[in-house]
């Protein structure tokens, strides 16, 4: 069982939660410490409620959870909201001047900070804040200078004397704490490695500068904004042309528009502009241009619950664009694997000249986790597929777009090259391009093309890995997810282990096409099979049994907006091998 | 890219002839448009390897089978986003957009203010015939008050919109209007149109002998007036070009409403594309800006 440190830091919006987020995500991973955070927050700019949840310690975190060591609440909702998610060790530090604590649990410290004797708070708003967190790092056995380094970074374009004032506020903080509270029992540890600290929208905005994207367009949506942001903030480092769209039908349109012309060419959205983006999609499809959509799932159906995250999309997915055509879904499994599926999908995307979907979700898009910086790989396999780049000595046959050929793949050419001119059509179109859809329909015809188009699709499956189990090969039970649901499911085999139940993983990565009968064959002797997803309807469920026929035994599904915690997990799981039910729906008990 | 062998000889209306005819009905309006825009291509000598012809759906966005170049025939309404990507990935070639009332103003309107607004290096060319053709002749966003059609058989409800008022106030750089008849006239409009650094617009009066039997070739004939005949008009002044675009009824302006050329177009001011046309830039990224990435973030 994994050793961790949880805080919480939770307040109104405005008030400035991500900030001490941000620091003691820098100082853990400056230690050579994982960590893991989750934000739960609301569509609003200013109130409501906002609660920051940061895991570290020296082993991968792969997901959050309800136990906390430490809570820092900056208003008093915070403090009635989550106090009770202290246990025998934890403590609370908060502002004694304003928030009254309630009753804890027994072997809980209660931290009262007397603020306005230890700053100025008629000049400084944020005292508390940072006063809070430098109590918090005395707690943890974290040498101050690790914190005046962070500090000073962090307000390096103010001036230095607010830099100093901070400081000085901080160090009152760590003094204070040093002197009247009793430190954590478990000191944070240090190591030598060292980790980059990214969120899924930054991890696929890079992967995206890794695998030669040179056009990417966007129209803003939660939770996918932040793939727009870092791209537009290193477009002109990293040469990529950054355009923000009216709309995303605009977007899509405008990224096959420059696939066309040659380069690659990405766009992030959710699944309500990804509904926008349909129609467009089918471009893609029919003319043969590719193009990667990222959806970064989130709450539906219509807007939703903007902020909460859920695997609600799938079927809108499989039947995006209507009609039969050749695509490639796939769903990042972490953060790291949100910048290494980008090159992988491209290169699909661009051999087979199809439309490559990401099916991300908000858990990912705006988690934050530590990451090998290793695995950050800025030199990925890029495959541009058989593409014509110019007319060589000039003598050759007259070109066809659509020729049809037996992998179903078509030499295409850049537009710009002297002698292959030729028109792309949304329509059906024989081998030269030449509409069938009007005058010179031929059932013939269409049916060929269809079936050339259709045979990409063996291409595509022979170059995407079967999935694998992990774990033992033999197990009481057998926990199936797919995308974002790899890490809870991780820790919660962890967890069923430790209880005594034998557990094994199959996470789904590549979800069209699907290796079905790999999926049949490794569960074939699975003792107690779960589908576990973040959504109402069992979608993959749904889907695995569309294609293959299999029926789980069980399945447990979230759709209240929050992600599974392991221990949802294990007591569905326990519940579930006893025969109870086979349908498990976790309460969610953070009050968010 | 490798040396091009390009043939030397004189590009003429030959090369620009497409893979099959026309499907128009006879004596469509469209029929003219094609043939100006063959000829100035021609007159321009712009190799036809170098044009992207762009279109949505309908009649006149057939156009781009019937002319042998770089054609996208793309979806209904979406003409413009597609072109503006294709032209930002490659700004070295000459980009034509062609399509309809109903494609342009309908569906794809929000599309055009917004092209028109950023001001990209293309030519749009709107075969307006004021109905929707090839759904079989249902009122369009430019149909007359009170117009009969299959979907108003009562007469049309709604006042039109005005294409070259939209365009001159969403901020088109140069804004014209042709009439299909005048063949010699429209070739001349779609030079400077394509000449023109940034969004070139140009309203073509293509009539529709099928289904819009009040905006004939008859009906516009006496109508239509050549700006350029006014020696005193003055086509950098933008209020003159707003006035004019008002007059509807007995006289209907035809050329050149407003041109000015003081604004770069979105191309030029795209500093990603300093070093040349995206598509022929290097697509990775250099390892000591890789690893100031990764350093952000440590």
């Amino acid at each position: 069982m994994r050793q961790s440190f949880s805080v919480g830091i939770g307040g109104a919006a405005g008030q400035g939660v991500a900030t001490p987020g941000d620091i003691f995500a820098k100082i853990f991973s400056r230690r050579g410490l994982h960590l893991n955070v989750y934000n739960a927050y609301q569509s609003i700019i200013r109130g409501g409620h906002t609660y920051l949840t940061i895991r570290t310690g020296p082993d991968k975190i792969a997901t959050t959870h309800s136990q906390l060591d430490l809570l820092i609440p900056l208003n008093q909702d915070t403090m009635d909201r989550h106090m009770r998610l202290l246990s025998s060790g934890g403590a609370c530090l908060y502002n004694a001047d304003l928030i009254k604590p309630g009753t804890p649990a027994d072997g809980v410290q209660l931290c009262p900070i007397p603020v306005s004797k230890l700053a100025d708070i008629s000049r400084n708003k944020i005292a508390q804040n940072t006063l809070a967190i430098g109590a918090g790092l005395s707690m943890m056995g974290v040498g101050f200078p690790a914190l005046e380094s962070v500090l000073t970074e962090q307000f390096r374009k103010k001036e230095k004397a607010v830099i100093d004032e901070n400081v000085s506020i901080a160090r009152a903080g760590y003094d204070y704490a040093s002197q009247n509270f009793k430190p954590f029992a478990w000191p944070l540890p240090m190591t030598e490695a060292r980790y980059a600290v990214l969120g899924g929208n930054a991890a696929m905005a890079m992967g995206g500068a890794a695998a030669g994207v040179k056009f990417y367009c966007a129209y803003p949506m939660s939770p996918s904004t932040g793939v727009l942001h870092w791209m537009a903030e290193h477009a002109r480092k990293a040469g990529i042309m950054v355009r923000q769209v009216e709309d995303e039908i605009g977007v899509i349109n405008m990224a096959i528009g420059a696939a066309h012309a040659g380069v690659r060419s990405m766009c992030a959205t959710s699944g309500g502009g990804f509904a926008l983006m349909s129609e467009g999609l089918g471009l893609s499809a029919q003319a043969e241009i590719p193009v990667v959509v990222i959806d970064c799932q989130r709450a539906g159906p219509s807007t939703g619950v903007p902020t909460k995250t859920e695997q609600g999309d799938l079927w809108q997915m499989l039947g995006a664009a209507f009609g039969d055509y050749p695509r490639v879904i796939a769903a990042p499994l972490d953060i790291a694997d949100c910048f290494k599926l980008i090159p992988e999908i491209f290169d699909i995307a661009d051999r087979f000249q199809c439309p490559g979907i990401v099916l991300c979700d908000l858990l990912l898009a705006e988690g934050r986790l530590s990451v090998d910086p290793k695995e950050l790989n800025f030199n990925p396999a890029i495959d541009r597929g058989e593409l014509i780049t110019s007319n060589g000595s000039g003598e050759h046959g007259a070109y066809q777009r659509y020729k049809i050929t037996e992998s179903g793949v078509s030499p295409r050419v850049i537009p710009g090259v002297p002698g292959y001119t030729h028109t792309v059509s949304s329509d059906e179109h024989d081998e030269d391009g030449v509409l069938i859809s009007d005058e010179y329909t031929n059932s013939v015809k269409r049916r060929a093309m269809m079936e050339k188009r259709m045979r990409k699709m063996d291409g595509i499956a022979a170059s995407i890995p079967p999935p694998y189990l992990l774990g033992p090969a033999n197990a009481d039970v057998t926990l199936i997810g797919w995308g974002s649901t790899y890490g809870v499911i991780d820790e919660a085999c962890e967890l069923l282990r430790d209880a005594g139940i034998s557990a094994n993983h199959l996470p789904i990565r590549w979800l069209v096409p699907l290796h079905g009968d790999a999926i049949l064959d490794l569960l074939k002797n699975a003792r107690h099979t779960i589908i576990v997803e973040n959504n109402y309807s069992g979608q993959f469920a749904r889907y695995l049994r569309s294609e293959t026929s299999f029926v789980p035994d069980g399945n447990i599904r979230k759709y209240d907006g929050e992600p599974f915690f392991p221990h949802h997990i294990v007591e569905a799981v326990k519940e579930q091998l006893a025969g109870n039910t086979k349908l498990s729906v976790p309460a969610h008990e953070v009050m968010v | 890219m490798a040396t091009e062998v390009v043939n030397p000889q004189a590009i003429v209306m030959a090369d620009f002839k497409g893979k099959v005819d026309p499907d128009w009905c006879p004596g469509c309006g469209d029929f003219g448009v094609l043939a100006a825009v063959q000829k100035a291509l021609v007159e321009l000598q712009i190799p036809k390897h170098e044009v992207a012809t762009i279109s949505g759906i309908g009649c006149s966005s057939n156009f781009p089978g019937f002319i042998d170049t770089y054609g996208m025939h793309t979806l209904h309404g979406r003409s413009l986003p597609v072109a503006t990507g294709m032209k930002m990935a490659n700004h070295s070639m000459t980009v034509l957009v062609t399509g309809g009332d109903g494609d342009g103003f309908g569906i794809g309107c929000g599309h055009f203010v917004h092209a028109t607004r950023r001001n990209v290096d293309l030519l749009y060319l709107v075969m307006d015939n004021q109905i929707y053709g090839l759904t079989t002749g249902q009122t369009s966003p430019t149909s007359r008050l009170g117009m009969k059609t299959k979907s108003m058989p009562f007469g049309s409800i709604e006042s039109p919109l005005n294409p070259i008022s939209l365009a001159l106030a969403a901020g088109a750089t140069f804004v014209a209007r042709g009439f299909s008849a005048e063949q010699k006239h429209l070739t001349e409009l779609i030079k400077q149109g394509i000449e023109h650094k940034g969004f070139s617009f140009i309203d073509v009066f293509s009539p529709c002998v099928t289904y819009n039997h009040d905006n004939t070739f008859q009906w516009f004939r006496p109508r239509v007036k050549k700006l350029e005949d006014n020696p005193e008009y003055d086509s950098t002044d933008w209020g003159a070009a707003m006035q004019k675009s008002l007059m509807w009824g007995d006289e209907i302006p035809i050329g050149k409403f407003f041109e000015r050329t003081d604004l770069p177009s979105l191309h030029e001011s795209e500093p990603v594309l300093k070093s040349g046309p995206l598509v022929k830039q290097n697509i990775r990224i250099p390892a000591d800006i890789a690893k100031s990435f990764v350093d952000e973030l440590m």
